[in-house]
C-alpha cells in the first residue's frame, strides 16, 4: 500500500475475525456530532432520512455512554445522569449485540467516534476499529486539502475502507 | 482482551517515517524567513507561527493518539508528562522534562534542552522580539484543545535570546465538558 508519507501504517492490521460480506454500515463522528463519514454496504431498510439517522445514532451513543458510566459499580465518582462529562471520563462500552446485528464502537480522547455495524456473530472488533482510526489519520488527517471538521470526501479513503471492512466482517 | 499498554516515545520514533533532520531544520528556517519578509513586523510573525502551529496541532493529535495508544490521562500532570516524554520524542526526536508545577497542578514548565528547530540559527539584531519556535507553542495549544483542554502556552526562556534552555509554560485554563451538540428543536 502506498500512503501519503510513503510509509506503512503501523501497527499492521489485526488478523481478520471472520470473512464474507457481513459489514452493514460505518459511521465516523467528530466531537461536535458532525457525521464525517457514512458508508453503507448492506442495509435494506431505511426508515429515516440520512440526517435524522445520523442524529439518532449519535444520540444513542451519547446516552448509552452516559448510562454505562452511571451504572459503573467499580467507580466512586458518580456523575448525575445526563450531566456532561469530560471526554474520556467514566467508562464506556465497546459493543452491543442484538439478534440481528452487532454494533462496535470506539471513541478517541480527541472525540472521534467510529461505529461499525456488522453481522451479530462477528468477533471482537476493537483492534479493527483502531486500525480504521489509523486509516483515518493517514488518508484524512494528513491530507492537506481536507478541512478539519468537514465531511470526508476521499475516494482513496473510501476504497481502502471498503476493502478492509470486507476483509474483517 | 488485555488493554494495550501505551507505547513509549522511543518505540514510536523508531517505527515512524522520518525526514532528514537538517532538511527539517532548514525548511522550518525558510518558512520563518519568508514570514519575516511577508509580514515585516516581528509581532505578526509570532502570531502567524502560533496560528500555523495551532492548525498543525489540531491534526497532529489524532496521529499522536492513533500511534501511541495513549488513552486518557488521569490528570493534567500526566498529560504534561505524556507531551514531554512521548509527544516530543515521537515528532521531534527529543525528550523534554516537566518542572515548576504550581500548587494546583494546572501550570507547569516544559524544558527543552535540545531543540532541533534551532540548529544553525542566530537571531539578528532586528529580530530580537521574535519567538523563533513559536510554532511549538501553537502545536501544543492546538493538540490540547482537541482533547478538551483550553491551555495557554508561553515561552519563559529561549536559548536564542541568551537563556541556557528553552522553557515553555503550559497553563491549563479550563477543561471543557462534553455536551450534547444538538438542540432539542432542531
Amino acid at each position: 500500500m502506498q500512503f501519503f508519507g510513503g510509509s506503512e501504517i503501523s501497527p499492521s492490521p489485526p488478523a481478520p475475525t471472520a470473512s464474507g460480506n457481513n459489514g452493514h454500515m460505518l459511521y465516523v463522528f467528530n466531537r461536535n456530532g458532525i457525521c464525517l463519514l457514512y458508508r453503507e454496504w448492506n442495509r435494506p431498510l431505511h426508515t429515516l432520512n440520512a440526517q435524522q439517522d445520523h442524529k439518532l445514532m449519535f444520540g444513542l451513543l451519547f446516552s448509552l455512554k452516559s448510562l454505562t458510566a452511571k451504572m459503573d459499580p467499580t467507580s466512586s465518582e458518580k456523575g448525575n445522569l445526563g450531566v456532561p462529562q469530560l471526554p474520556g471520563q467514566g467508562c464506556s462500552f465497546h459493543s452491543f449485540r442484538t439478534n440481528t446485528y452487532k454494533l462496535s464502537f470506539m471513541e478517541t480522547p480527541s472525540g472521534i467516534k467510529i461505529i461499525l455495524v456488522t453481522h451479530p456473530r462477528t468477533g471482537d472488533l476493537r483492534e479493527s476499529l483502531k486500525y480504521i482510526y489509523n486509516l483515518y489519520v493517514e488518508y484524512v488527517v494528513k491530507n492537506p486539502l481536507y478541512t478539519p471538521g468537514a465531511p470526508i470526501r476521499s475516494e482513496l479513503f473510501n476504497t481502502t475502507l471498503d476493502q478492509y471492512v470486507r476483509g474483517i466482517a | 482482551m488485555a488493554p494495550v499498554a501505551p507505547r513509549s516515545g522511543d518505540a514510536i520514533f523508531a517505527n515512524i517515517e522520518r525526514v532528514n533532520a537538517e532538511l527539517f531544520t532548514l525548511t522550518y528556517g525558510a518558512i520563518v524567513r519568508q514570514l519575516l519578509t511577508d509580514l515585516e513586523e516581528v509581532e505578526e510573525v509570532n502570531k502567524q507561527l502560533d496560528q500555523m502551529g495551532y492548525n498543525i496541532g489540531i491534526r497532529l493529535i489524532d496521529e499522536f493518539l492513533a500511534k501511541s495508544n495513549v488513552s486518557r490521562c488521569v490528570d493534567f500532570r500526566e498529560t504534561a508528562e505524556v507531551i514531554a516524554k512521548v509527544g516530543f520524542k515521537m515528532f521531534l526526536g527529543v525528550t523534554a522534562s516537566v518542572t515548576n508545577w504550581d500548587a494546583e497542578g494546572t501550570c507547569c514548565s516544559i524544558v527543552l534542552e535540545d531543540n532541533p528547530l534551532v540548529d544553525f540559527v542566530e537571531l539578528p539584531d532586528n529580530c530580537q522580539g521574535l519567538y523563533y519556535c513559536n510554532i511549538l507553542s501553537g502545536v501544543i495549544r492546538g493538540a490540547l484543545d482537541m482533547v478538551s483542554m483550553k491551555a495557554e502556552v508561553t515561552w519563559l526562556r529561549d536559548a536564542l535570546r541568551g537563556d541556557d534552555v528553552f522553557e515553555l509554560q503550559v497553563k491549563l485554563l479550563k477543561q471543557v465538558p462534553e455536551e450534547y451538540p444538538y438542540k432539542d428543536d432542531e
